[in-house]
């Protein structure tokens, strides 16, 4: 296969990464952003956000898109009420203490990894594609499914950024990220928005892993390795930074895609995104496109 | 204090000849009394325990449901007829995770804490090779059903055995003629990087260049991988047929992705069944299979020739004609492997009785005993195939099949014989010390 053709596979299978990437970390950049709380436990949201998935596909019989639409709709809604419970139980009464609820984060990954393999098992089940029209292209056939995810992840970004620039809940929300005391002084309920957020970084994931579960499977283990890359992504964007994160990913998920097929290789990507990790924290620990600390 | 201590009564006191007299007659006639007798039979009535290592979780957990549901069947059947030596067989399971360092936590929880007879039972190559050292360094059996051919490279220890299911270089040098007179000459093959697929990798090319056959491309994967399609450009244009073999939660995945990547061109498919194992055949995306060929190391799907020990032994552990589990046909089974579980269970009653086995004392003896076996004959106990077992090498040969896919089933086209699997031995553990 020559190059230009390797080229287009790799940058189409980076542009699959990078968009289910962005929206799963930016629910932990938003996460961090507005609370200062490190959330390790934002994996296991996407891992249920794809069990809830099946679960709610499964339910239905027809055609695919039908089921498929549903956990579009459900798998968020679930996943972002067991985050408000979450914070509400737990994070709330630690005080937002940056130490404290990275243990308490790592409990509830192992509380919800479990639970799901508790009642959903230890195998990987497989959720049927709305849609998936072959595409044949002169050197190799691709998923149309694929491009769909890629499609879907840009309009979902683009709702996020309008929500947060353009709405009195967006406003709310980088008003209390800025101060959050001098926001509680003006009458902001910080403690909902907190709530809020939070629930908003894990529906985010779910609907990521929605995206993603038609082209993999189900698996109770498979919230480790986006969990990892995401946070790739947020240090390299910068922590809070919407537009950093939306860059960052799209970096690292077009130079997984591209290293991983031009040099045949997974491992020297992943090699050469920790590298990146290392050089921003030495060199610009704010990010791309944070902000220096006051 | 001023008072001088007394020396303690113990040392001031004699021990009469009389009473010492008195005590051993009482311990002689407390010997003789039905108790003790009771407790020796009750001794040799005791269950037999086996350690049953299943990889309850992690990426090989399909496999171990099904090894678990073999096992518990197999043992309901031996139990049924009497045990092993008149004992009943009891099987304490513990999950290793599909994780090498936990398995040898467990051989040796299994040792120190259960106190079984054997440990038997594991499936993932890279959790044998992490649990045979600490098998062999606790001196118990390990009965492994694992396909691996690490048993037979004579690199493990004397304890460890693979009576029940072929290895992977058997299989390779059996469907190489198959392959290159059927499929095509040119090949390329796609394995998961860890043991099991490093044994493919390193026994077909050999078997299909006495064929005439040339492997043009080694593509290895990481067993958890979850996205396949960034490998298939390295499959080069001039391939005849893809040899492949997957394993982990994706698999469905990959072959999914080799159909979106080639559609109904493309190169021939020649696949291991491991590629799809515990996978309904019928999933959406498959269809391109059709005419593509599997080897599967039993019958998935219930054949018309099947043999009266084969059907027996599929309603025993619960399987319908789909090969899926009786009560849920999406419940799909892993019966190219599961079958080792059945198998590996009788060779060690064969054994036990050979050896006359009456406890943990006995243990070299049961290795002893099972290098002793040579021809095993297909029927109940064996149902997959009549086999021939090495005791040098402590591996058993066997028939394999390979199958071709039409209407969404698998339907066996050819059953390869026991000596198109042989090989010269690397190795002769009865030389090695226990």
């Amino acid at each position: 296969m020559g190059f230009g053709p390797l080229l287009l596979l790799a940058s189409l299978e980076g542009l699959v990464t990078a968009a289910t990437l962005a929206l799963m970390a930016l629910g932990l950049s938003l996460v961090f952003g507005v609370m200062r709380v490190v959330n390790v436990a934002h994996g296991e949201f996407f891992m249920l956000g794809a069990v809830v998935a099946w679960a709610v596909s499964t339910a239905f019989a027809g055609h695919p898109a039908i089921g498929f639409t549903a956990a579009l709709l459900v798998a968020p809604l679930v996943v972002g009420a067991v985050a408000f419970l979450a914070e509400r139980l737990v994070l709330k009464r630690l005080n937002y203490d940056p130490e404290a609820t990275i243990v308490a984060t790592i409990g509830l990954l192992y509380i919800v990894q479990q639970l799901a393999l508790t009642f959903y098992g230890a195998d990987a089940r497989p959720v049927q594609p709305p849609f998936n029209p072959r595409i044949q292209l002169p050197w190799f056939g691709y998923s149309g499914y694929k491009l769909g995810v890629i499609a879907a992840a840009g309009v979902l970004l683009a709702g996020v950024w309008f929500v947060l620039a353009r709405t009195r809940a967006g406003l709310v929300m980088r008003a209390t990220q800025y101060d959050a005391e001098t926001a509680q002084a003006f009458g902001i309920p910080v403690g909902r928005v907190y709530a809020g957020v939070f629930a908003l970084g894990a529906m985010l994931a779910a609907v990521a892993a929605v995206l993603v579960v038609p082209v993999s499977q189900a698996h109770y283990l498979m919230g480790r390795d986006p969990l990892l890359l995401s946070f790739v992504v947020v240090i390299i964007g910068g922590l809070g930074s919407l537009r950093g994160t939306v860059v960052a990913a799209l970096l690292i998920g077009l130079s997984d895609g591209i290293i991983s097929t031009l040099f045949f290789s997974p491992t020297l990507a992943k090699i050469l995104a920790t590298l990146l990790v290392a050089l921003v924290l030495v060199f610009r620990p704010q990010g791309l496109f944070g902000t220096a600390a006051r | 204090m001023t008072d001088a201590r007394k020396p303690s009564s113990f040392l001031t006191s004699s021990v009469s000849r009389r009473s010492a007299l008195k005590g051993l007659g009482a311990t002689a006639a407390l010997t003789a009394a039905p108790g003790f007798v009771r407790y020796a039979q009750t001794q040799s009535s005791a269950p037999i325990r086996i350690g049953f290592q299943a990889h309850r979780t992690g990426i090989g957990a399909s496999y171990g449901r099904w090894y678990e549901r073999t096992t518990a069947a197999a043992v309901k059947a031996i139990n049924a007829a009497g045990g092993i030596n008149g004992r009943p067989v009891e099987i304490v399971t513990e999950d290793d995770g599909t994780d090498p360092a936990r398995g040898a936590e467990v051989v040796e929880k299994f040792a120190s804490q259960h106190k079984v007879d054997l440990v038997y039972g594991t499936l993932f190559s890279h959790v044998v090779t992490g649990s045979a050292p600490a098998a062999g360094e606790l001196k118990i059996p390990y009965y492994v059903v694992s396909e691996g051919y690490h048993v037979a490279s004579g690199k493990l220890n004397r304890w460890v055995i693979q009576p029940g299911i072929t290895d992977v270089r058997a299989q390779c040098r059996s469907v190489a003629p198959w392959i290159s007179q059927n499929v095509g000459k040119k090949i390329t093959m796609i394995y998961p990087d860890y043991a099991f697929g490093h044994d493919h990798r390193d026994f077909f090319a050999p078997a299909a260049a006495e064929q005439g056959a040339e492997v043009i491309a080694q593509i290895a994967i990481p067993p958890t991988e979850t996205s396949f399609t960034r490998y298939f450009p390295q499959i080069p244009a001039g391939t005849d047929v893809i040899y492949h073999v997957m394993v982990g939660p994706a698999v469905l995945t990959f072959v999914k992705e080799l159909g979106e990547f080639y559609g109904g061109r493309g190169p021939k498919l020649f696949g291991f069944i491991d590629s799809l194992e515990a996978v309904d055949m019928k999933s959406p995306g498959l269809d391109f299979l059709e005419g593509s060929h599997f080897w599967e190391g039993m019958p998935r799907y219930l054949q018309a020739d099947a043999s009266e020990a084969e059907r027996a032994y599929r309603d025993a552990v619960g399987l319908d004609e789909n090969g899926a589990a009786a009560n849920d046909p999406r419940d799909v089974s892993t019966n190219a492997h599961m079958f080792g579980c059945w198998e590996t269970l009788y060779i060690i009653k064969r054994s036990m009785e050979a050896a006359g086995y009456r406890g943990i004392e006995d243990r070299q003896k049961l290795i002893e005993a099972t290098e002793a076996i040579t021809e095993l004959e297909e029927g109940v106990e064996h149902p997959q195939g009549p086999k021939r077992f090495d005791g040098k090498i402590h591996q058993v040969f066997g028939v394999q099949n390979i199958s071709v896919v039409e209407n969404g089933k698998l339907n066996v086209v050819h059953k390869t014989a026991i000596e198109d699997g042989l090989y010269e031995p690397e190795a002769d553990y009865t030389t090695q010390s226990f």
